[in-house]
Formats: structure tokens, sequence, C-alpha cells
């Protein structure tokens, strides 16, 4: 099927979800309203025609100035009928939470505990939900737009509870 | 401790305490492949829980490359996957390339086709030797790195670096190819199928290689491909899915290979898919030496392509044009958004771009391989040895620099 008419289909069968359509260098995207998102995905997944099998990517972007902030993709992909079409959820910032897709596809575990660790996107229903790339007690959110290339001093890492004393002694032996 | 029966009487049995024990591996471990760590909770010494942590090497390239102009990110890419720089800079060249739609000359998808299974065969080398190492077959690492450095100085004479090498430019390439250059890669590929199957007789047959990878970590179809596993890994479980077959980019398209499918989806298949990669690859470069098409290396593009440096030497307007593009690079860019795959060896390396008009990107999305094969680890892993842990890691293959990003 040719990925328009993927989402034209979609629009059909969820009118009230899909918020819009556009498409570039022959690549759909479909923005959809983040609260019936399993559904979307599951219908995605297992209408036979469609078969979005294999889920190549989630990520979020962070537009701080529209009306809903992030958007979370999910970059899907049929390795039957080989067609692609990309799902931009929309989610605003005073409630940033979405349902999680793991129980579709078990690839998206990681990419939203990185969507969560980078943009502070909530997965309702995700098994494992920490931070990954950054240490466990990171503050903010790194690649949200208004968080600095380079912080000030403030905004370092300065190492975990535990070892903090233990710094301390160095500092006495001139060690740094 | 797990008592398997025996000569231990019940008595003794209930004497003794049964615990389950956390075992941490890493990040410092030389069979971890890097920094990756992973906590095991052991039952005896079955594995019952695996937690892989990651992020040692987390340098922010996706957060960076908002912060520079299009050009200037090519040499992050290299640091994603150092060990086949070149794909990667393919990857991300090809994603540009589609997004400002500049069409680039034949020439240049032929050599980035060569230098791409270049590195292809030059990364499965480094898997060879290092996988077979941690299993315990040492000659193959010497044997295969004497290859390896050939494929490096080769690279090195092409563009001046053997690591990373920021040969491809958006719209073309650094430097063309000399004939020279093109005669000694012929010869290598004329020696290399004899020099694998030198690997081959080591292992293949091997007694102790084959009780250590057959049967071990095996992943089905279905279930790699629900964990969006790519590359090697998900073909070594019978799915046929390649990203230079299914969405062909450079000269793929136009030279005849085939793509090598295991069925048990174990460590062995998935080590027997890579081996017959070498093949193709060794087959794809000789066909692109020989249909190698004379004409330009880069597109007619000047808002994004340097101009010829004997033009910038000796002619104003291209003097200042060069100045222009390297001080402050593309101005702008055509807004959208875009999602362009290519298969670098370790799985599909996909790059998304939201682009919203001027000279850097919005955002751009890095899908790595490696952090999805990490993710799938636990899922290997469960269930069997410790001593399978370091034959799986070993078999998807992974770099943390990439999956970290």
């Amino acid at each position: 099927m040719e990925p328009l008419e993927i989402a034209n289909k979609l629009r059909d069968k969820f009118p009230l979800d899909v918020a819009d359509i556009t498409s570039f260098r022959d690549q759909v995207f479909v923005s959809v309203k983040r609260e019936r998102i399993t559904d979307i995905c599951r219908y995605l997944n297992e209408d036979q025609d469609i078969r979005m099998d294999y889920l190549a990517d989630v990520c979020g972007v962070d537009y701080p100035e529209k009306k809903f902030r992030f958007e979370v993709i999910y970059n899907l992909y049929s390795l039957k009928h080989r067609h692609r079409l990309i799902v931009k959820a929309l989610v605003p910032e005073d409630n940033p939470y979405i349902d999680s897709v793991v129980p579709i596809w078990s690839g998206a575990n990681w990419h939203e505990r990185e969507a969560c660790d980078m943009y502070g996107i909530v997965f309702n229903g995700h098994p494992d939900l920490r931070r990954i790339l950054m240490p466990e007690d990171w503050e903010g959110f790194p690649q949200r737009k208004d968080y600095p290339l380079k912080g000030p001093e403030g905004r370092e890492y300065k190492g975990f509870e535990e070892t903090k004393e233990l710094h301390t002694h160095d500092n006495e032996w001139n060690i740094r | 401790m797990k008592n398997n029966g025996g000569s231990a009487n019940k008595e003794e049995n209930a004497r003794l305490a049964t615990k389950e024990l956390t075992l941490n591996m890493g990040p410092q471990h030389p069979a971890t492949h890097g920094v990756l760590r992973l906590v095991l909770e052991l039952d005896g010494e079955t594995i019952v829980k695996c937690t892989p942590y990651v992020g040692y090497l987390h340098r922010g390239v996706e957060k960076l490359a908002e912060h520079r102009n299009y050009l200037q990110v090519l040499p992050l890419t290299d640091r994603l996957d150092y060990i086949s720089s070149m794909s990667n800079n393919i990857g991300y060249c090809a994603a540009v390339e589609k997004l400002f739609g500049i069409e680039v000359p034949e020439r240049t998808q032929y050599i980035r086709t060569i230098v791409a299974e270049m590195t292809r065969i030059s990364n499965h080398i480094l898997w060879i030797a290092t996988h077979a190492l941690d299993i315990g077959a040492m000659t193959v690492f010497f044997y295969s790195f004497r290859e390896r450095e050939q494929i490096l100085d080769l690279f090195e004479r092409l563009c001046g670096a053997r690591l990373t090498v920021s040969y491809p430019r958006i719209g073309g390439l650094k430097n063309d190819v000399d004939a020279k250059w093109l005669d000694d890669v012929y010869k290598f590929t004329d020696e290399f199928p004899k020099r694998l199957e030198e690997y081959e007789t080591l292992i293949d047959k091997n007694r102790v290689w084959l009780k250590r990878t057959k049967g071990i970590g095996v992943i089905s179809a279905e279930e790699a491909i629900n964990w969006g596993l790519s590359g090697p890994v998900l073909r070594g479980s019978g799915v046929p899915y390649d990203v230079r077959k299914f969405m062909p980019y450079a000269a793929y398209d136009k030279v005849k290979w085939e793509v090598p499918i295991g069925k048990n989806g174990d460590v062995y298949d998935r080590y027997r898919v890579r081996m017959d990669e070498f093949r193709q690859s060794n087959s794809i470069i000789r066909q692109c030496i020989e249909q190698l098409p004379e004409g330009p290396i880069m597109a007619d593009a000047p808002k994004f392509t340097l101009p010829a440096k004997d033009r910038v030497l000796s002619d104003m307007e291209h003097l200042i044009h060069h100045f222009v593009l390297i001080t402050k690079g593309p101005q702008t860019a055509p807004e959208g958004e875009l999602y362009v795959a290519t298969e670098v060896p370790k799985g599909e390396l996909g790059f998304y771009f939201v682009s919203d008009g001027t000279g850097k990107p919005y955002r751009m999305r890095v899908r790595s391989p490696s952090f999805v094969h990490v993710s799938a680890l636990p899922k290997l892993c469960e269930g069997e040895l410790v001593a399978d842990v370091i034959a799986n890691i070993g078999s998807i293959d992974i770099v943390l620099g990439e999956c970290d990003r």
C-alpha cells in the first residue's frame, strides 16, 4: 500500500484522533492525539493489509512555542509489505503522559526510556521507566530546547550522594 | 547453589542454603567490548535476570548536532560507531542529501559502495577476531588483523585517516580515487577469499567452537522482528531484511549480490551470516571497481557543496563561496522531516531529521543498531549460563559509542 493510502485508511478508522496528514519527500507523517495511541498502534500492527511489524524507532521532539510542546515519533515499517509510516503523537507540556507501546513492540522499551530521559515524557504502563543514558540522579531533561548546551556551574554533575564524602576526603590530600 | 543430584545425600542438601547471587560485569571488562555494564542475577551458573546499564559513553551527539550546521555534524558521526566510521558518514550524507534534494553523481555512488563494503569487511574482521578471542580461539585474532591492517592502510592512502575517516561529503566525496588505489583494492579482493578460508579452517568445524555457539542465544524470527533487531542479528534468525535490498541507496541496486540468512537464530547462525557477508562484500567491491564510471564526484549544488580547490585558488567568486560556506555554513535548508536508513555493518542506522529551514538541524535523531541490540541482550541471555553471556555479546556485535551516542 502507498503510505498516503494507509494514512487515509487510518483517518477513516480513527476520524476523531487523526489531527493532520503531511508528506515530505515521499514519506507520510500522521499526527494523532495521544489518548488512543495504543489502539492506533495495535490497529496498524494487526491489520493484515498494513501490518507494521517493525518498529524502527521511537523518539521525542521538543517545540517550546507550540500548543503541544512535545511530539513522540513512532517510526513504523512493514517487513511484509515494505512500506513506512511515521506517526506523531502530540503531548502537552503541563501533563506529559502517553501510553507505552511496549506491549505491542518489545523493541520500544529502550527508545521510550530514552525519550523519558531526554525530554521528560512519561510512558504509562512501561515496564521499567528509569533514566538510561544520564546518571540516575540527574536533574533536568538535556534535550529540551531550553536546556543549555553547556550549562552554568550549578548544572554540572557533582557525583553521586554516596561518594560525596569521598570527594571531600580527596581535597584534604590535594588530589584535585 | 543449585544441586544437580548425584552423590550428595538429602540431609546434606537440606543443610546447604540456596540463595541467588548478584554478579556485576563491567563496565571495565574486556569481553563487554566497551563500557557496557551488566548486572546478572544468578541461580548457580544459570542467569535468572540480566540488566544492562549503558550511557558511559554518552556524549550527546543528538544535542550537539542541534547547535552545529549540517557540514559540522559530519565528524560527529565518525564517533558513533568508531570502527566503521565510513558507513556512518555515508548514512549521514545520504540522509542530508535527501533532505536537501541533492542528486549525487554516479561515480560517487560507486565509490561510496566500495568504501562502505571495505568498512563492512574491516568491521566484521574486528568482530570475528574479538568474538573468537572471547570464546577462546586466539589464533583467529592474529590471522584476521593482518587483513584489517591492509584495509586501514588503504583508507589512509585514500583520505589520510585510518579510523575516523570523514571521507564522504554532503553531495560527494572529499577527493577522487586514483587508478593505483583501485588496483590495490582489487588485489586485496583477489587474496581475501583465501584468507577467509583460513579463518574458517580454524573455527568453522572446531568442536569447542560448535559447543559454545550452537543453540546458544536463540531468538526466533517473530521475536527478532518484534524487538526491532536488524542487520546480521535479524538475518541470523532467517529474516531477509537488508536495507540495501529493501530501500537501495548508493550503487547496491546496480550490482549482483545476495542476502545471506541463517535458520536457527543462534550464535552460530549469526556467525555464519557474517562469514557469508564477507564474501558478498568482496564480490560487491569487485563488481563496483569493474563497472566504475568516469565523471565528476561532487554534486552540482553550490549552496551546500564546496567549490573545486583549483577554482578557489584562482577565482574571486569561488574564494568567497568557499569562505562563506566554511565560516558560516549553509544558510537555508528545505523545511520538513524525513527518515533515511542505511545498512551499516551492525544493522540499520537511521537518521531522522527535523528541519526548520535554517542551516542547522532542528532535531537529529540517530537510530543506532547497537542501542536496540543491547536492549535485547536480556532476552538472549536469560536462562543460559554465565559463559554464554560472552558468546551472546560477541554475536550481537555492539559498539558502545554508537549505543550511547
